[in-house]
């Protein structure tokens, strides 16, 4: 389900150890967003959402594939709400089903390039030198390969499932990810309370997952925004090519697909799915931006 | 037994333009609970000579060639990195010349203050903040509000002199042998820095902790040291009790630093300068680095190595013809 702090979890995971469980950065940062009405509103809005695509096979109103080819195609109407597309099928249902796919691979998609891009380039940009210099000219490497004939082949290899649409998808999106986390790193190397840290005997791990990656915290939550709705539509994309969600299964980024090819005749199954899929990313926009500025402590207005 | 004892220490950078010989054969001591200054113009590497040890240069392109340091017995120049690290923060401690960019801008004070305890000495979380606390209170941190609000503000909440009172802090809550102060008021204003070298001298009396104090300003100097080093170009060129240094200066590059205080000269009088610029450290100094700004350099004192010897009880200098008697 969608979490409303995923960013929370990277540093956690980085150092299961830690004594000091819900350091006051974080709960300052909560008591900072509970105040942002917009980003409450994104959390609410994306929890709720959540909870509907858990519940959908009980609250659907009709089953997904279930045709009704004298129907048709209909406008939206008191027996479908959000109208039929051109096999029948309830749309609203579909809306429901397809919302499922793609919160699933838009967050654990991004779940996986957040974690190993943070943790990549914060180590790539700490270690420096050559460390440095092999980790990122994988990258490159990387981001030479076509996207395409990287699933392709992963997907030959490895037979067709969901679990490796999410790393397919992950493993291009954390490339970029962790260009920007070492970008930053390698300049708050330089900071002095760094140094200050070196000097004070802690340990590399902890200068990195206590010092540096909660100060790259706004950029990476920016770009998280940015990656979620990305990755939304590659799904939509591979699916095109019938690498991602098989028929007669769907995502919104199916869905938008089909309903552009016939706006001028059905502009309603363009219509509904487009209004889904914005309506989440604006909340993931809104929840993006009051983290960003509830975890600088320097934002703080009181 | 002198706390820390550093020996012919060289330090040397391998850069593209060539070695630099930063620090090259220094030696001094420091005694337990005792303030001991080191003075010199930027570059001289009073700071490199000081890194060194902690084991905090970058390498490459920095090189520790040759020397030693004894700290209580061990040898921290060939002391393995994690042995150093446990040193660092909890019997080690250094603050920093600016307190602005030297705290974690994310973290609170408290937080800060506590991790030395949390680090070195693995203390329940409450007896680090309690700790801490005392800390804050001790180093004058006010506390308006009561309910421990200072444990609680951000870095940004705090002025430059509160965060080198923070600073401070963090470094003395792990109650270290040695604390190593690189310029710590440089970045401050004139009266901050008054308080915050009293500051320093009272932890120092009141937790026993010796101070290597590094700053190129002698009237700093005068305040607060017991004894003190004149570095010039990665050497030392005079060392003496800071009464001795300052009365009876010999060296004369010493002497040339006094004459440059502005508190030397009447009011409306030209400042005093030193002629030329301090040497470039890529190519080998055969004679004494000070010889071409000399006002009283001989041919000899361009050729024959300049050492440091005793010219009276703890005071020693580099000067070859004040060691012979010539000035």
């Amino acid at each position: 389900m969608p979490d409303t702090m995923q960013t929370g979890d990277v540093t956690a995971t980085g150092d299961p150890a830690r004594p000091e469980k819900g350091t006051s950065l974080w709960k300052d940062a909560l008591h900072r967003l509970a105040k942002n009405r917009l980003a409450v509103g994104g959390a609410v809005f994306l929890a709720m959402l959540g909870v509907i695509a858990l519940a959908t096979p009980w609250i659907a109103p009709y089953v997904y594939d279930a045709q009704d080819l004298k129907l048709g195609a209909s406008a939206p109407s008191a027996d479908h709400w959000l109208g039929t597309d051109r096999l029948g099928r309830d749309l609203l249902t579909r809306i429901l089903y397809g919302g499922r796919i793609s919160l699933m691979v838009g967050f654990a998609a991004t779940g996986v390039s957040l974690l190993v891009g943070v943790l990549y380039g914060a180590i790539a940009g700490y270690t420096g030198g050559r460390t440095d210099s092999v980790m990122m000219r994988t990258v490159d490497i990387m981001y030479a390969l076509p996207f395409t004939i990287f699933v392709v082949i992963l997907m030959v290899f490895f037979g067709r499932n969901m679990m490796l649409l999410f790393l397919a998808i992950g493993a291009v999106q954390w490339l970029t990810m962790a260009r920007i986390v070492r970008g930053q790193v390698m300049s708050l190397k330089q900071a002095d309370f760094v140094d200050a840290a070196v000097v004070l005997g802690y340990s590399r791990r902890r200068i990195i997952t206590r010092h540096i990656i909660p100060n790259v915290l706004g950029p990476v939550i920016v770009y998280t925004t940015l990656t979620i709705p990305n990755v939304m539509l590659l799904e939509a994309f591979l699916s095109f090519l019938g690498l991602g969600v098989q028929p007669p299964m769907s995502s919104w980024g199916v869905l938008i697909k089909e309903g552009a090819d016939v706006m001028e005749e059905y502009p309603w199954m363009l219509l509904f799915p487009s209004l889904a899929l914005s309506a989440t990313l604006f909340a993931l926009n809104f929840l993006g931006d009051g983290l960003r500025d509830a975890l600088d402590p320097r934002a703080a207005k009181d | 037994m002198p706390l820390l004892e550093v020996n012919d220490l060289r330090t040397w950078f391998y850069t593209r333009n060539g070695t630099v010989r930063a620090v090259d054969g220094v030696s001094f001591h420091v005694e337990p609970g005792e303030t001991l200054g080191i003075v010199g113009e930027s570059g001289s590497g009073k700071s490199v000579a000081n890194l060194s040890y902690l084991g905090l240069i970058p390498s490459p392109p920095g090189k520790i060639v040759s020397g030693s340091a004894h700290f209580d017995g061990l040898d921290l120049v060939k002391a393995p990195a994690g042995v150093l690290r446990s040193i660092r923060g909890k019997r080690i401690s250094m603050i920093f010349q600016d307190p602005m960019t030297a705290l974690n801008p994310y973290m609170t004070v408290g937080n800060q203050v506590m991790e030395p305890l949390l680090v070195h000495e693995e203390v329940a979380r409450s007896e680090a903040a309690e700790r801490a606390g005392q800390m804050l209170d001790a180093v004058g941190l006010q506390d308006a509000s009561g309910e421990e609000a200072h444990m609680r503000a951000y870095p940004h909440q705090l002025s430059g002199g509160m965060r080198q009172r923070v600073m401070i802090a963090m470094a003395l809550v792990t109650n270290p042998q040695l604390l190593v102060a690189d310029e710590p008021t440089t970045a401050l204003d004139v009266t901050v820095q008054a308080q915050i070298l009293a500051l320093i001298k009272k932890m120092q009396e009141r937790l026993g902790t010796a101070v290597i104090l590094i700053t190129h300003n002698l009237g700093v100097i005068a305040g607060t040291c017991d004894r003190v080093v004149v570095m010039y170009a990665g050497r030392i060129m005079e060392s003496a009790p800071t009464r001795e240094l300052f009365y009876s200066p010999r060296h004369p590059y010493t002497r040339a630093l006094m004459d440059s205080m502005p508190s030397a000269k009447s009011p409306g009088e030209d400042l005093y300068t030193i002629p030329g610029l301090p040497p470039e450290l890529t190519s080998e100094i055969v004679g004494c680095p000070f010889a071409p700004r000399c006002a009283h350099a001989v041919d000899a004192c361009r050729q024959r190595p300049a050492v440091l010897k005793p010219v009276g009880p703890e005071h020693q200098t580099a000067c070859t013809r004040v060691q012979e008697g010539g000035l």
